[in-house]
């Protein structure tokens, strides 16, 4: 019914939509099983339920006076002057890591008062304040 | 007085920008020989520009403050280089940069593109100039580097001591030539599509500039990457950071780029793609300024930004982008091109330009996903390494080979489909060896062993392709450097090992196979900060190892940045990095071994000097 040169061509064309539908949905299932969602310590207090295989990125101020240092962890707290939690953390410290300077901790929640970091998140200068902090803040 | 020198001859060159773009406008629609007048405007508006850059940059030297970008940025105590690179190390001064190196290129493009159709010529000035014009206008309306303050206050704010370093210093200058650089692709591409001038002497001239924006951009990211791993301390060499990935983008659109106007080039094929390619490359750069400076991202290099210049950029963004598209599907009318595919030079190109392509929309989905998502949802996330590392890692197994394979194949077809012995050894070869490397090493990262092979395979490659003859030196070396670039992150990312514990002074503690002692700390003044040198050693199997990483305590602007201390061989670069707590005696200590290190510095340089050589060629 087609000439071959039709054929091929409607061929290519299916392989590539083929290609395209497969690339959309293999970036889309990475995306979601690869994403960290950022909360303040309030909104973990209001979440309905908790995923523990999560990351999350808690943010907010460190409380002063609650950095507890030994050899192994670091503990501290962060406070959005609402809701405060707690957090045990394992590893390098940033510079700006500051009693009553903004943090970003990133980790799994043990329960709602506790997260375990894997990660302190380090910023550029001292004024600097990451828009996610800023916005916890200010709602408060 | 230097900064009244400075804004008026700015305005000037804003004048001079607009009679550029009508009088080039003008010698276009008359089809008349350029005259010596536009060369004459094009270099008084370049020099202009010059004076304006120089009277800031001797504002930043003297210490003048009763310049506002001055006073934020610098301190009369800082050492003259980083005065210097402060011109620069701002938001106002580096789009000052910008616009001095768009001119630059725009002169340099005039007086080098003698030989080429005169319609092509002004046109392109045209377009360069509307850049230029967007540039002058984005600077004098949100981000005007002259302002005064007043009354002179005594002394400055300082600059961030984070960015005072050698290779940052020198890092946005160069990354910004490879951004600009692409101002005379897009111009020049939109040009050659209305003149109907999509042709050879085009694509080699073209290529010129897609050369040096491709060194330039290539040696800028690799000196932020270096920045990265010894400033911010964090032992690696790239994090998938929104900020790496805005310039990683343009460097890949590049790439592409760059092969096909080899294709376009000797075989007249691919004019479309080639159009849009080098459309894209300077949108990428334009886009990449934007979310940098807007402060859309969430980047741990976000500077504290100011909304309003980020709309400026867009509004400018989206000007091109309609241009670019209006002319585009106006004046794409390009004879039906040989798209039948055949086993050749070309194919191996076009299905790699797809894999680039790819590559491209993973990083650009993962970059500014998040940012979509937060303006409908609300919600804030980020996307981590492993989103990138899964998309990426088992499509650059076909791309590894193809590189591999490609460079070898004929023009147009290849005719005998010859296998060659040696490449079969090789392709075991390979596989045995990553067979033995997962075998031998516990390895953590199971799914990068899958590259193993492949890297290696194009490694063993373009070593052989080395001393073939047939093949273009630029083109081997690059491929070279590339090759030894990707085995080497394979490497790195698997056999990096790290502890990190914290000590009081005379502590030691054993971790895994390291035992680390924190020896003593000396405390030191040095011009502008105070140094605190910590001695540590590390021991694994009774060889002992000594670091002396250091803390440096600014006062203006009240900071504190991590040196660490880097051993670094061939093979293996070792480093402790130390961090302080305030009202604690602790010191948070860090020893990371890192192998191949070097090397993927030299691959990058590998990979420039390739351009080089190929850049020499193409201006003989």
């Amino acid at each position: 019914m087609y000439g071959k040169k039709v054929k091929l061509r409607i061929l290519f064309l299916s392989l590539i939509l083929a290609v395209l539908i497969l690339t959309v949905f293999l970036v889309l299932k990475s995306l979601e099983e690869n994403v960290v969602y950022f909360i303040s310590p309030s909104e973990i207090k209001e979440l309905g339920e908790i995923d523990y295989n999560k990351k999350y990125r808690v943010g907010g101020m460190v409380k002063k006076n609650s950095v507890n240092m030994s050899a192994d962890y670091v503990k501290f707290i962060i406070t959005d002057f609402k809701s405060e939690i707690s957090v045990k953390y394992s590893g390098v410290i940033p510079n700006l890591f500051i009693e009553e300077k903004g943090v970003v901790a990133e980790g799994f929640l043990k329960d709602r008062n506790f997260l375990e970091a894997s990660k302190i998140l380090a910023k550029h200068d001292e004024n600097y304040m990451p828009p996610e902090v800023k916005e916890a803040l200010k709602e408060k | 007085m230097l900064n009244l020198i400075g804004n008026y001859s700015l305005v000037l060159a804003l004048t001079i920008s607009i009679i550029i773009i009508f009088l080039s406008f003008k010698t276009f629609k008359s089809k008349e020989n350029i005259t010596f007048n536009i060369f004459f405007i094009i270099s008084s508006q370049f020099f202009l520009i010059c004076i304006s850059f120089l009277t800031l940059l001797l504002a930043f030297v003297y210490s003048d403050f009763s310049n506002l970008a001055v006073y934020f940025n610098s301190h009369s105590s800082k050492p003259l280089f980083y005065k210097i690179s402060g011109t620069w190390g701002n938001h106002e001064g580096s789009l000052l940069l910008w616009l001095l190196v768009l001119s630059l290129f725009n002169l340099i493009f005039y007086i080098k593109s003698k030989k080429l159709l005169n319609a092509f010529r002004s046109l392109t000035i045209f377009f360069q100039q509307i850049i230029i014009l967007g540039f002058l206008l984005f600077i004098f309306f949100t981000s005007n580097p002259f302002q005064l303050v007043i009354p002179t206050p005594i002394e400055g704010l300082g600059l961030n001591p984070i960015l005072q370093d050698p290779a940052l210093a020198i890092h946005p200058p160069i990354l910004y030539l490879g951004y600009v650089g692409s101002s005379i692709i897009f111009s020049s591409s939109l040009s050659a599509l209305v003149c109907n001038y999509v042709n050879k002497e085009w694509a080699s001239d073209i290529k010129k500039w897609t050369l040096i924006s491709w060194i330039f951009l290539t040696v800028g990211i690799m000196l932020g990457s270096i920045w990265a791993y010894y400033e911010l301390g964090w032992g690696g060499f790239w994090f998938w950071d929104p900020v790496e990935n805005v310039s990683l983008m343009p460097w890949l659109c590049l790439t592409a780029l760059l092969h096909c106007t080899s294709v376009l080039k000797k075989r007249l094929n691919l004019k479309s793609w080639t159009i849009i390619l080098a459309i894209s490359t300077f949108i990428l750069s334009m886009s990449g300024t934007f979310l940098v400076r807007s402060g859309i991202l969430n980047s741990v290099h976000t500077f504290a930004n100011d909304p309003e210049r980020g709309l400026f950029i867009l509004i400018f963004l989206t000007f091109l982008i309609l241009i670019s598209l209006i002319i585009y599907f106006k004046h794409n009318n390009f004879n039906q091109e040989n798209k039948s595919f055949i086993f050749s030079k070309e194919s191996a190109i076009v299905i790699n330009n797809w894999f680039m392509m790819y590559f491209l929309s993973v990083v650009l989905i993962g970059t500014v996903y998040p940012i979509f998502l937060e303006a409908i949802t609300n919600e804030k996330i980020s996307v981590g390494p492993p989103y990138f590392n899964q998309l990426i890692i088992p499509f650059l197994i076909p791309f590894l080979i193809i590189m591999a394979l490609g460079p070898k194949l004929e023009w147009i077809k290849n005719k005998k489909v010859r296998v060659k012995l040696t490449k079969i050894i090789l392709f075991v070869l390979s596989i045995f060896i990553s067979y033995l490397i997962v075998r031998h090493f516990s390895t953590k990262v199971l799914y990068l062993t899958i590259l193993i092979s492949p890297s290696l395979y194009l490694f063993f490659i373009s070593v052989i392709d080395l001393n073939d003859e047939k093949l273009k030196l630029s083109q081997k070396l690059s491929h070279f450097g590339f090759s030894i670039l990707i085995v080497s992150i394979i490497l790195n990312s698997l056999f990096s090992e790290e502890v990190s514990v914290n000590l009081k002074k005379g502590e030691e503690r054993q971790l895994s196979n390291y035992l680390l002692k924190f020896k003593n700390i000396t405390k030191t003044e040095i011009d502008n900060f105070t140094s605190l040198k910590a001695e540590i050693h590390v021991i694994q199997n009774n060889k002992e190892l000594k670091f002396y990483p250091e803390l440096r305590l600014y006062k203006v602007p009240e900071t504190i940045t991590s040196e660490a201390d880097i051993k670094t061989n061939l093979f293996n670069d070792n480093l402790v990095v130390v961090n302080y707590l305030k009202d604690t005696d602790y010191l948070n200590i860090r020893y990371q071994k890192k192998p191949f290190m070097l090397l993927i510095w030299i691959s990058a340089i590998l990979l420039a000097i390739g351009g080089m050589i190929g850049l020499r060629k193409d201006f003989k």
